[in-house]
């Protein structure tokens, strides 16, 4: 039978994909003989909604972009199996090499299976690598598979997934904790969510494979707030895990028993760092723990515990079912397997994209993303979000693995891949980023508290064009000595942004300090308005929008702006129709 | 934050407690509840939290002002979450909370005299491609534009006959 599929990932009912189901279920009918049904984010986030039409063959139609006044022309194409009907809606050739260049792994089953319903799972390979694991094999078999296969952290610190679980294996005790970390907090980051809300049994299967690993009765997940619709979609899922015997007392007839809950995160960053969720999860501030013991030891309620995020897990029950052979042979020899990236920013496609370790940053931002939109050009990528750096173009050829990554200052971390052109001010994103930082810091460790207060006030001075003298070498030392003085990941990698930053772009810190010069455009403080006499029709539009009087002239005659009035506000820019407000 | 005590119906948080007041570690989730039934999390909860849970005041208080989730003051009927996560900032978030507060006259966690709009900028929402996004209540707006976000605010002030 012929199917119609709403992409119904957040980005995708963002977009209004919500209304096109409606839509759709509107205009259906018996008739029609197809089934209308869901599936999670497809990931081609810049064409959302996207509406997948499978004929009775199973040949798919990609329809992108789609709006509510398309669904008639769906529904007709599909009753008459006239699928010519779709051609101005369907997907272009050189659209559909974003899925094509990639090689999906963790997010295999998103945006193909309905998220809701346990059986559309169970009818891709669902449960049979919790199966072989319980019927075949044992905990320390199952470790082996993981370390074979050279799993590694995706959460960002890239550390082997065997060694923490082998740990927590060999820690004394008979309760033991299986968390997953879903406090996707890097801004720009967003393959967790994704995950969760388009294949929240493959989570489920992976955290449960671990915790037969290490010994688990339990497994907590720990899930941001911010995330509605991955909770209520997860929380379905384990209600009918639990149904089908897949969670709970004695799992598929064995004398392993395990259940699941969720956790709410309440918003704060600092929690993403392992000690800092479990005392969250203890219902405490969020603040981390000193390490050793490490939470393989004395973790959740100070039993050992083990934690990997959402990604990592994602990837589990594909190496059971596959082999961990067949996973360390994807990648390159620093780093095996695959991950997933945020592709967002100023490139024409945005969306999520899971690679094999060892492309490099220009296969992804180029050919994947296709490069930068409009007619501007590459100036750098953001990756690891405030705990990682930005990548200048002439290391575009970097290969992605940790190592290669982690040399040019940036690091993996979860993968968010920020890019932007000429128009962003790379002192102005060492601001951004350490803001969120000092807000986001916990408040423990003095360096962090304080020194990330002083980093982003100086930086606050340079941008508000009083920068002086000796504030670069300021900058670079109050780093080093945060990094140095730091407890946990946040304090010691929080100025990986503005290090990274005057490494590549220290002219223009240079530019903003010594000639008081933002060449990006975008410090308010250091720009100043003109009117271009020869653009200029003297309508008087910039002058009747200036909120503080700036802008005088006569009708009809070429207006002018007094500088030492003007706010820099840019609603004169707006407001001219000419472009003939010019900013230096 | 507010420290008046206002008169605030404390037998609606009584199931919440009855589930969760002796289950050890649920400070977070009991608050989570009391801000879910209030819309935010009165003083006077506070102190009705700290009696039957054992737990001070202080140590509740410090565990709600630690996370970003938690408001003390009532929020209006439309709350606008504007996201300024790195896509959104680099694609132009800052221009869309100008403009939100342009049209509003507030302020971050601030809420109109006529108790419609509240507003709050959070750290990411997750929908980095739409950059940038806003939500109002459940509803997520994404590849906005100065003037599309006054078209939304209007349209909501519309359909409230403001």
């Amino acid at each position: 039978m012929a199917k119609i599929v709403v992409g119904q990932g957040s980005c995708g009912l963002a977009a209004g994909a919500g209304a096109v189901y409606t839509a759709l279920e509107e205009k259906m009918n018996p008739q029609v003989g197809a089934e209308l049904t869901i599936t999670g984010c497809i990931g081609i986030c810049y064409l959302e909604p996207i509406v997948d039409v499978y004929d009775d063959e199973g040949k798919l139609y990609r329809c992108v972009q789609v709006q509510p006044e398309h669904a008639e022309t769906i529904v007709n194409a599909v009753a008459s199996k006239d699928y010519s009907l779709l051609a101005d809606i369907v997907i272009k050739p050189e659209d559909e090499s974003f899925l094509t260049q990639q090689t999906r792994i963790a997010l295999r089953h998103c945006g193909v299976i309905n998220p809701e319903k346990i059986d559309a799972y169970l009818a891709d390979d669902g449960y049979q690598a919790l199966t072989k694991v319980l019927k075949t094999m044992t905990p320390e078999d199952v470790i082996e598979e993981i370390k074979v296969s050279g799993l590694a952290g995706r959460g960002g610190a890239g550390f082997p997934t065997w060694f923490k679980w082998n740990a927590a294996r060999q820690s004394k005790g008979e309760e033991k904790y299986m968390i997953c970390n879903a406090d996707e907090g890097d801004p720009g980051a967003f393959m967790d969510r994704a995950v969760i809300e388009s294949d929240p049994h493959n989570l489920i299967e992976g955290m449960l494979i671990g915790a037969y690993a290490i010994g688990a009765q339990e497994c907590i997940v720990y899930v941001r707030a911010e995330y509605p619709l991955a909770i209520v979609r997860l929380t379905n899922a384990i209600k009918q895990a639990r149904e089908k015997g897949y969670l709970g007392k004695n799992i598929l007839g064995t004398d392993f028993s395990c259940d699941m809950r969720i956790k709410a995160g309440a918003g704060a960053f600092v929690c993403g760092e392992e000690t800092a969720l479990i005392e969250s999860l203890e219902g405490s501030r969020g603040m981390p723990r000193l390490k050793p013991p490490f939470p393989a030891q004395a973790g959740y309620w100070l039993k050992p515990s083990n934690i990997n995020n959402v990604e990592t897990y994602a990837n589990v029950s594909w190496i059971i079912n596959n082999g961990g052979d067949a996973y360390a042979k994807i990648g390159n020899e620093n780093a095996h397997g695959t991950k997933v990236f945020a592709v967002t920013g100023k490139v024409k496609r945005s969306g999520l994209v899971e690679i094999p370790m060892g492309l490099t940053l220009r296969q992804v931002i180029f050919d994947i993303a296709g490069g930068i939109r409009g007619d501007h050009e590459f100036k750098a990528v953001q990756l690891g979000g405030p705990s990682g750096g930005c990548v200048p173009a002439h290391l575009l050829d970097t290969i992605i693995d940790y190592k290669s990554l982690n040399a040019t200052g940036a690091i993996m971390g979860s993968g968010g891949m920020v890019v932007m052109d000429e128009t962003t001010c790379m002192v102005g994103i060492a601001k951004f980023f350490l803001d969120f930082t000092t807000r986001e810091s916990c408040g423990k460790c003095v360096h962090c508290r304080i020194g990330c207060k002083r980093l982003s006030e100086l930086l606050d001075r340079i941008v508000a064009g009083q920068g002086k003298e000796g504030d670069i070498e300021l900058l670079e030392e109050l780093c080093v000595t945060i990094k140095d003085g730091a407890l946990c990941g946040l304090g010691q990698t929080a100025p990986n942004p503005v290090l990274t930053t005057i490494r590549y772009f220290r002219n223009e810190y240079e530019d903003h300090i010594y000639n008081k010069k933002c060449t990006a455009k975008q410090c308010p403080a250091l720009l100043t308005y003109s009117i271009d006499a020869e653009k200029c029709i003297g309508c008087s539009l910039c002058a009747k929008k200036c909120p503080v009087g700036a802008i005088s002239g006569e009708l009809k005659k070429t207006f002018a702006i007094d500088p030492n009035v003007c706010i820099r506000c840019g609603q004169c820019i707006n407001s001219c129709r000419k472009g003939a407000v010019v900013v230096e | 934050m507010c420290c008046n005590h206002e008169n605030v119906d404390l037998s609606l948080i009584k199931d919440v407690l009855d589930q969760y007041a002796d289950v050890k570690g649920s400070l977070i989730s009991i608050l989570q509840k009391t801000q879910e039934i209030y819309g935010y999390v009165p003083i006077d909860a506070v102190y009705h939290i700290s009696e039957r849970t054992g737990l001070t005041p202080a140590k509740i208080m410090g565990v709600a002002t630690f996370y970003a989730q938690f408001r003390f003051q009532a929020v209006g009927k439309y709350l606008i979450m504007i996201c300024k996560g790195t896509a959104c900032y680099v694609n132009g978030a800052d221009r869309i909370a100008d403009a939100v507060m342009e049209e509003l006259g507030i302020g971050d966690n601030e809420t109109t005299s006529d108790g419609l709009f509240s507003l709050s900028l959070v750290s990411c929402l997750g929908c980095c491609s739409l950059a940038p996004v806003m939500m109002i209540n459940e509803d997520t707006y994404g590849s906005l534009t100065p003037e599309k976000v006054v078209k939304i605010l209007r349209d909501i002030k519309a359909k409230e006959g403001k």
